[in-house]
């Protein structure tokens, strides 16, 4: 079948199986390898996306349900070559060693950031919940977010809120 | 690698379109809705549907209402817009309780509300809430819809009353005022199935239950309910000695299994214990 979807606002149209998944579309389709392929069972994160404004685990998504709709990978959230305000809190604060959550952790933070401005160390790990780091312990990711969420309105921009004006 | 078999797609335009996409292709069909109990079965090969029918764009099956002395839960709802609405945990509190500890925020963004109703696995923690709530379920079919009780609605293990050709619109849950509810789980990580849990919705007339509802997962409960511990607490005394009781009238009609999550004699303990702690919640907040 033939799909079309729109990442990072760049619109793709590709013929696909239904059951291929959208994290195989995303990676091996389109070379964004910018998500990662983890646990393939929707418990670790590290494949998450958003999908029309809302983080999904894209290894329990088909990519024929995103036909029509907006994807966004980490690959998008930098912005007319600036990082964004929750990526540069990953690099300045150690939020990431090996790196193999990150993308999935960012997009979920940057949700969290869009939609609380100011999160609590409680509600960062809450939100965060779903997704598994083996390395960091999570205090670094929690710090890094917290950091994003300090200097969101300076350098790095204003987030990714949809354009309909967000919830 | 976890790669379905082969599959067809289809993607519906309203309810009646889909119902005559479950017509068309038959028993070997499949309602995608969230697909996060789906999918993963699918992935292990465990389903292996001919056709998929999408009604992720069926906005009409997306809403939350109060009207009329109910609350109206389109089956289409998410997790997450169950857990996000003030007017849930306003009447209903037991089902923020309860999605908050379902799975983990991210998959509560896309898994539905009718999608792990109609999955039906006995340790689903939405089953025992709906139970405890004397939900009704409506479906509808090629010959219009029908409303079943919560507690008819599974028929065994992954089986519900939603038959060949027809498909879970909403859920209904009647709101009495003055009562309190909630629920209590043990999962053995975040998010997990529960190794057991209760719901309870209670009304009191001063210091009497009048009213109770009961309903457990994971334990083996027939139709996720305990009617034996209701019939008891209906005119007791809400106390810790009547709650301890209905714990144990609960647990003793309950059949677990031992498993992988736990041995039986300790889901039997948590469908006791649990009630107990789901009843004392639900009374301070009937009084609260």
């Amino acid at each position: 079948m033939q799909i079309t979807v729109t990442v990072n606002d760049a619109v793709f149209t590709r013929e696909v199986e239904p059951r291929l998944l959208l994290i195989h579309f995303l990676r091996d389709e389109l070379g964004l390898t910018g998500s990662h392929w983890g646990c393939d069972t929707s418990n670790c994160g590290a494949c998450v996306v958003w999908l029309d404004e809302l983080p999904v685990k894209s290894c329990t998504v088909l990519a024929a349900m995103a036909d029509g709709r907006r994807v966004l990978t980490v690959e998008g959230l930098e912005r007319d070559g600036r990082l964004d305000p929750v990526q540069e809190g990953f690099a300045r604060c150690h939020g990431l060693q090996c790196g193999f959550c990150t993308p999935g952790m960012m997009l979920t933070a940057r949700w969290l950031l869009d939609h609380h401005p100011d999160p609590t160390p409680a509600q960062i790990r809450e939100a965060l919940s779903g997704q598994v780091c083996r390395c960091t312990g999570y205090e670094n990711i929690v710090r890094s977010v917290r950091w994003a969420a300090q200097h969101q309105g300076g350098d790095g921009g204003g987030g990714h809120r949809s354009e309909s004006g967000g919830v | 690698m976890q790669v379905p078999a082969h599959v067809e797609y289809e993607r519906a335009s309203s309810v009646g379109h889909a119902l005559s996409l479950l017509a068309r292709y038959g028993p070997e069909a499949r309602i995608l809705a969230g697909g996060h109990s789906l999918i993963p079965m699918m992935k292990l090969r465990l389903a292996q549907p001919e056709t998929l029918i999408d009604i992720n764009g069926l906005s009409e099956l997306s809403f939350l209402e109060v009207d009329g002395g109910e609350l109206r839960i389109g089956a289409l709802t998410r997790h997450a817009q169950l857990l996000d609405s003030a007017a849930v945990g306003e009447h209903l509190a037991i089902l923020h309780d309860a999605e908050t500890v379902i799975a983990d925020p991210v998959v509560r963004n896309w898994g539905t509300v009718g999608g792990s109703l109609c999955q039906a696995d006995p340790s689903e923690d939405l089953s025992a809430a709906f139970a405890a709530l004397k939900a009704r379920m409506v479906i509808h079919g090629p010959d219009g819809s029908r409303t079943v009780s919560a507690r008819e609605f599974h028929t065994g293990p992954y089986e519900t009353m939603v038959g060949p050709g027809e498909m879970l619109t909403e859920i209904r849950v009647p709101i009495s005022p003055g009562g309190g509810s909630a629920y209590a789980k043990v999962g053995r990580r975040v998010g997990d199935w529960p190794v057991g849990a209760a719901g309870v919705a209670l009304w009191l007339a001063g210091d009497v239950v009048a009213d109770a509802g009961i309903g457990l997962t994971a334990v083996g409960a027939r139709q996720f309910a305990a009617p034996e511990a209701e019939e008891f607490l209906r005119g007791a005394p809400a106390t810790g000695e009547s709650f301890a009781r209905a714990g144990e009238i609960a647990a003793g009609h309950c059949r677990p299994v031992s498993d992988q999550r736990g041995p039986a004699d300790y889901k039997r303990h948590l469908a006791a214990e649990l009630t107990v702690r789901a009843l004392r919640a639900a009374l301070r907040r009937a009084r609260g």
